[in-house]
């Protein structure tokens, strides 16, 4: 991630020379307020980023090579490929927040076979993806503008199966609070199929960590936590049914290496990251779990 | 109009407290109506189009209705009455939000319009109610035309001033502590006591109300 920080400073850096060089600095290639926020694009050398706040360090949603855009670029997105180590070949994939549309593309090259829904509650997110991003959707691989918990609740109603659910609505300025709750994780639960899995990208620092930490665990059981210690992401992969056993996720992850590499994912290492809450439960036990009733979790995030 | 004089300033006082918590309570009702529709109706801007809505039009009512009965033998009793029907009216929102909601959701799926009318089911009435009382606190403050504007004035500031405690409150703090439910039942119970402190009170100084509303009565 020191990688990233450096070029955010180079890039902020470069922007305020920006009258002077031309050459080297970021270039604005596009910029609009959505309903939700204001979205930037921005080339700097051989990276494309797409920006949710100008200011902020975190304001990075997703990023490319332009020169190899299946190469992925963040480490958490690199995270998130962990949850192949919990499946079978997903055949049926809900990825709840777009961004730029990575997930879905790279998920599309290994599993060009598998049914990928894409919900994103800002259609300029939508739009800017397909523009600048190449999100490639058929009619396997489609999006919806809709708030996640409505998506879900609806696809409950029209009894809708997923093998995979991934979780990546939030950002560092603004967490949606009704997607963190228990109401919400049992929700999606019942959206997965037997052995079906959710991933999470999420927090790992604030006073957030301990709250989520057991909501999750209070619908699902133990779940393993991946993270690198460097940045303040987190991935919790959680089982509608048994989590599999370290011995078959090292089998995994040696039987996909091959196949995750052109993509920047090494997904031994990944293995190497994660932990479960049945060894090592880092949260007190009688913390208060966020509900459909209490879900302060953008004040618990300071 | 001259009755008015005739009563004591704690009364005055008093209704000034009925008219704050009430601006009070408007408005963190408003704001935890966002948090009781986003589990079906998701956080989106139109959300708070609806709750907007609902609360404008449903306050435009209630000055109206209560405009209109401060016209016939206002007492501080009646007055009380309307806190305890709002306290009553609320109850709801805390006891049934979850299977009106359900409802609503399986019928109109189109968000936008299902939660306009969420937002009506549960906040429409009580609104009313609660936008009864600034009208009818005009009723019994005023004492005589020339003083009547700065009245009501005083009026808009204390019970405004309590609408912007209540908003922040409300966000910043009881959502840290609290269950919205709770918070619900608490602004419903405080509105139901005041209610009824309003009308023992109008007993305990009926003797200075009989010759003067008594009179336009009879």
């Amino acid at each position: 991630m020191s990688k990233i920080s450096i070029s955010i400073l180079t890039l902020t850096f470069s922007s305020l020379l920006l009258s002077f060089s031309t050459s080297l600095s970021a270039e604005i290639i596009h910029q609009e307020r959505s309903l939700y926020r204001n979205i930037l694009v921005d080339d700097k050398g051989d990276s494309r980023c797409l920006k949710f706040n100008v200011k902020s360090s975190k304001s990075n949603q997703s990023c490319l090579y332009k020169s190899n855009p299946q190469r992925l670029v963040f480490n958490y997105t690199k995270l998130l490929f962990s949850g192949l180590l919990l499946i079978e070949e997903p055949k049926n994939i809900l990825i709840i927040g777009l961004g730029g549309g990575t997930m879905s593309n790279t998920l599309h090259q290994i599993y060009p076979q598998s049914v990928i829904t894409n919900v994103e509650i800002d259609p300029a997110v939508v739009k800017v993806a397909r523009q600048y991003f190449g999100f490639f959707e058929n009619q396997n691989i489609t999006s919806v503008i809709q708030d996640g918990r409505i998506f879900i609740k609806r696809a409950i109603i029209k009894k809708q199966k997923y093998d995979w659910i991934i979780l990546d609505a939030f950002n560092g300025d603004y967490i949606p609070e009704h997607l963190l709750t228990q109401e919400f994780l049992q929700e999606t639960k019942s959206l997965l199929n037997k052995d079906g899995i959710l991933s999470a990208n999420t927090f790992s620092i604030s006073d957030l960590y301990a709250h989520e930490s057991a909501t999750y665990k209070s619908v699902f059981g133990d779940f393993y936590n991946v993270r690198n210690y460097k940045n303040s992401n987190r991935i919790i992969l959680a089982a509608k049914g048994k989590l599999p056993s370290f011995t078959l996720i090292n089998q995994r992850a040696s039987a996909l290496q091959e196949r995750l590499t052109p993509f920047g994912v090494d997904l031994i290492q990944v293995s190497k990251q994660m932990t479960s809450t049945s060894t090592v439960q880092d949260w007190p036990e009688n913390t208060k779990l966020l509900t459909d009733q209490f879900s302060p979790a953008n004040l618990l995030n300071n | 109009m001259t009755e008015q004089q005739t009563k004591p300033s704690w009364q005055n006082l008093f209704i000034y407290l009925l008219a704050f918590s009430s601006g009070f309570c408007i408005m963190g009702i408003e704001l935890l109506g966002g948090r009781i529709l986003a589990p079906f109706f998701g956080s989106s801007v139109h959300i708070w189009g609806s709750i907007i809505t609902v609360f404008m039009l449903s306050l435009s009512f209630g000055y109206l209705a209560g405009g209109k009965l401060s016209t016939k033998n206002a007492s501080l009793k009646k007055y009380g009455f309307i806190f305890v029907l709002a306290s009553i009216t609320i109850l709801p929102v805390a006891i049934w939000s979850t299977p009106i909601m359900e409802v609503i959701f399986l019928n109109v799926e189109d968000s936008r319009y299902g939660s306009l009318l969420a937002c009506a089911a549960l906040f429409f009435i009580p609104t009313i109610i609660l936008g009864m009382i600034s009208p009818y606190s005009v009723r019994l403050l005023v004492t005589d035309k020339d003083s009547s504007g700065q009245t009501a004035g005083k009026l808009y500031f204390v019970s405004t001033l309590g609408s912007a405690l209540g908003t922040i409150l409300t966000s910043f703090y009881f959502v840290l502590f609290f269950e919205v439910d709770n918070i619900i039942m608490v602004f419903s119970s405080v509105l139901g006591m005041l209610g009824i402190c309003a009308v023992f009170l109008n007993k305990s100084a009926k003797p200075l109300n009989i010759n003067t509303t008594g009179v336009v009565h009879e």
